[in-house]
């Protein structure tokens, strides 16, 4: 298990849901992928998921999921009500500029370590 | 579920069971309990900003009576997965949730315009998903899939130019 603010560091990922604690968020692994019943089917609990996908939807499926975090790579950014949404649900959301390989291969060595 | 009102009308019908599960749903229809709390919901169309509220909501309730962290994660995917389709593929439906003290019971009813072929819709991989279906991330052909291995049971009675009914129980414990 590593910290979600040891990997932000790591990965230069800006907090889009400052109004979390993210310091208590804890991962054991992540799940990338940008098809949603995908990821309902197959991520787990204290997986960080990677994706490219900024709309509402995916707030309501990391909900139902019970992903504590979702990092957006490519230096995506969602809108407000998206934003708040994830606050509401107390789901943390990520931004960095690495692409969802590095982001992905980053976890995985830290998590080796 | 044994009594829907679609069955009657001889439609096309998909059942799947849970191995093991075959005595608690026989003892849970033949005891006939009315529901402690039912949850209705509108679906429209194409409406993705507000389908999962009805999700939401079960979820946040069963949360509140204290039902276990992973059945809850079973349920929230298998209703939300439902939602969605129904938004998606239907003109619109409803979905009505049945708490009991031991499970729940969601019925996904909709307008049509049906599933043509139920078999082929429960292969993984399989979608009819239009374009702006996909756009949101959604149409892998996992939907129906997902909703069978999360549920303990899972009707589904439907043909090609008709209503569709999809409903799922799933246990407490």
């Amino acid at each position: 298990m590593i910290k979600l603010t040891d990997y932000m560091k790591a990965i230069q990922g800006e907090n889009n849901t400052p109004a979390l604690d993210l310091g208590v968020i804890e991962l054991d692994g992540a799940y990338v992928c940008d098809m949603l019943s995908d990821v309902m089917g197959s991520a787990k609990p204290k997986q960080a998921w990677i994706t490219i996908m900024k709309h509402l939807n995916v707030i309501a499926v990391a909900s139902m999921t019970g992903i504590p975090v979702i990092v957006l790579s490519k230096g995506n950014v969602p809108d407000a009500a998206v934003i708040d949404k994830a606050t509401e649900e107390g789901i943390a959301l990520i931004s960095s500029p690495l692409p969802s390989f590095e982001l992905a291969g980053i976890l995985y060595s830290q998590l080796k370590a | 579920m044994q009594a829907c009102e679609a069955a009657k009308y001889n439609m096309a019908d998909y059942w799947n069971i849970v191995p093991g599960m075959e005595n608690a749903l026989k003892e849970c229809f033949s005891r006939a309990a009315e529901a402690e709390v039912t949850l209705e919901f509108v679906i429209p169309e194409k409406d993705f900003n507000n389908a999962g509220k009805g999700s939401s909501e079960v979820k946040n309730l069963l949360k509140r009576l204290g039902v276990d962290s992973e059945v809850l994660r079973r349920i929230a995917v298998a209703s939300y997965e439902a939602e969605i389709n129904v938004a998606a593929h239907s003109i619109g439906g409803k979905m009505t949730s049945l708490i009991y003290d031991d499970m729940i019971h969601i019925k996904f009813e909709d307008s049509g315009p049906g599933i043509g072929d139920i078999a082929q819709a429960m292969v993984p991989g399989y979608s009819t998903a239009d374009d702006l279906v996909r756009e949101f991330g959604f149409g892998a052909g996992l939907g129906l899939p997902n909703i069978q291995r999360n549920s303990d049971a899972l009707h589904i009675s439907s043909e090609a130019g008709e209503p569709t009914l999809v409903e799922f129980l799933i246990f407490f414990a």
